[in-house]
């Protein structure tokens, strides 16, 4: 399974060296941070803690990271983990008071989507420094590509492969520890974890603050990648669904589920645009909708479940 | 080390403006075997909340050996010695059995045992090496109540604390359940046992309290308790 994992790896690296039309290397770079996303999501709605406002950490990293540049000059090479380490801080503190108050399941969902609009109306409103909702340009700077993280469609091709692989690394790691096993516990029976010595509050705080960063780290990097930011497809509702649709299409459950989700609805969302283009407006959205009720219904382990099911 | 012993003065507890321990005070030495009956409602449950630092005492004092419980997280109290088995078993239920136990030996010194530890817990409950790879809401009442008691012993506590084990069991699997307690209080660990039960749970402990609305009302040797025709009449349904 690893060598097979591996190998693909090594195929997916050599894929830009193979002449494949820049479309392709378009939606694989695109498919890629969103399974960075989406693992990071993964990482904690595996435990029962769902989240719908990973915009709000996607939003901080890539804004912050994006503002370094244009008003002080910082590099994104340092303004990329700056952004996500704030992203973590903001984890940090939607997240302790929540576990320490016992906020769970249904109210902490809610919790977490006003979290995402919140983020998305003050990228709003700080329009002198945001560009409101016009969105922002990173500031080009062909002189120095390297420097301003501006580079060719095979740069960040590798870049992405790289940052996924890290993260399934981080989900790899996670999944072997005690830390998982405890959360595990949580997720079943909160009380009766912390009488077996489980700090409830740190175990569910330590997966957050992970997961928040890995998703901040993809959200982000697609930003820089695109060379534009928007708070509607950064922060807000429009991207938080958007990630729990491809972790779920893809099935929570497993490594590589939240990653072929990704391939999945971004697939679908070109597919769709081709198909229907301006005729069918709301498309995407529509066939999400239909499609996650069905994917609840019949494949609640995802694809990637459906396919490892024991026979 | 010395083994620590467990004492607990005027405790009063409650649930908001709900009362209920009334100054209650209780001692359990080292090897010991302790009960705690009492009539449903008599606040036996809520005695063992306080010792495992589920809730807070708003009175008294409640030590284990050095350590203030009142004042200690409950997630902090498995690695001072205590373990609990909740009230109604409170197995991860989806969890299989094998993952039940290793949750259990989840604070960093029971993780250092606990090859040593599971073996000592299968071979008190063959049965469970059996079923290891199944989920623990799969099987029996009986069999869930052994894994419960096989996780709490994963922490290698110095104080096994037992809630209601007979609840919800057929009088034959009551009986196997005792039985194994006597086994683990035989092998020298110290166990305080609430019961309802308190015919079954005299014939284990050492020494009982009686619990009343909140108030001890009587204590003392099992025999003697078992003999006195006042308990008889009141709690064991008088003969």
């Amino acid at each position: 399974m690893n060598l097979a994992l591996a190998a693909f790896v090594l195929l997916l690296a050599a894929v830009p060296l193979l002449g494949t039309p820049d479309y392709f290397l378009h939606l694989g770079v695109t498919s890629m941070l969103m399974a960075v996303s989406g693992t990071g999501w993964a990482m904690m709605g595996r435990f029962g803690l769902v989240s719908l406002g990973h915009g709000a950490f996607i939003g901080t990293a890539a804004y912050v990271m994006a503002m370094l540049w244009n008003e002080v000059g910082v590099t994104p090479w340092l303004g990329l983990p700056i952004g996500v380490a704030a992203a973590m801080l903001l984890a940090f503190l939607l997240g302790y008071p929540c576990f320490r108050l016992r906020v769970v399941g249904h109210y902490f969902a809610l919790v977490t989507l006003a979290a995402g609009e919140i983020v998305r109306l003050l990228i709003v409103a700080l329009r002198e420094h945001t560009g409101g909702s016009l969105g922002m340009t990173p500031r080009l700077a062909p002189d120095a590509p390297f420097l301003a993280m501006q580079f060719s469609k095979t740069g960040f091709w590798w870049m992405a492969l790289l940052v996924w692989v890290f993260a399934l690394l981080v989900w790899w790691w996670l999944d072997r520890s005690m830390a998982s096993r405890a959360l595990a516990a949580i997720n079943e029976d909160q009380d009766a974890a912390a009488s077996i010595g489980i700090h409830v509050t740190r175990e569910k705080l330590r997966v957050t603050i992970i997961s928040a960063g890995i998703a901040a780290l993809g959200g982000a990097l697609g930003a820089q990648y695109r060379l534009y930011l928007n708070p509607e497809s950064l922060a807000g509702i429009g991207i938080s669904l958007q990630i729990v649709f491809g972790a779920i299409a893809g099935g929570m459950y497993s490594m590589l589920g939240p990653s072929v989700g990704a391939v999945f609805t971004i697939g679908l969302e070109e597919l769709l645009r081709v198909g229907f283009g301006t005729v069918f407006i709301g498309a995407a959205p529509f066939a999400y909708g239909i499609l996650l009720v069905l994917f609840i219904l019949f494949l609640p382990r995802g694809i990637v479940g459906f396919l490892l099911r024991k026979r | 080390m010395e083994e620590p012993a467990l004492v607990l003065e005027g405790i009063r507890a409650g649930y908001g403006d709900f009362q209920a321990l009334f100054d209650v005070g209780l001692r359990v030495t080292p090897g010991e075997a302790v009960g705690v009956v009492g009539p449903n409602g008599a606040g036996k449950t809520t005695l063992l909340r306080v010792i495992s630092g589920m809730i807070r005492p708003t009175r008294g004092t409640a030590r284990f050996g050095e350590v203030d419980i009142a004042a200690t997280p409950a997630h902090e109290l498995p690695a001072s010695g205590i373990a609990h088995v909740p009230e109604n078993r409170r197995l991860f239920p989806h969890l299989t059995v094998e993952e039940n136990l290793k949750v259990g030996a989840f604070i960093p010194s029971a993780r250092k045992r606990f090859a040593e530890r599971s073996e000592y817990v299968f071979n008190l409950f063959p049965k469970m090496a059996q079923r290891r790879h199944q989920l623990a809401g799969t099987m029996s009442g009986g069999e869930q109540q052994m894994c419960a008691i096989g996780r709490a012993l994963m922490s290698s506590p110095r104080i096994l604390l037992l809630d209601e084990p007979s609840a919800g069991l057929a009088p034959i699997v009551v009986a196997q359940v005792f039985e194994l307690v006597k086994r683990i209080r035989d092998e020298g660990l110290t166990v305080l046992i609430v019961e309802q039960n308190v015919a079954q749970v005299l014939r284990v402990v050492d020494r009982a309290y009686v619990l009343d609305a909140g108030r001890v009302v009587a204590e003392g040797a099992s025999a003697d308790l078992a003999a006195d025709p006042a308990i008889r009449n009141s709690y064991l349904g008088g003969h």
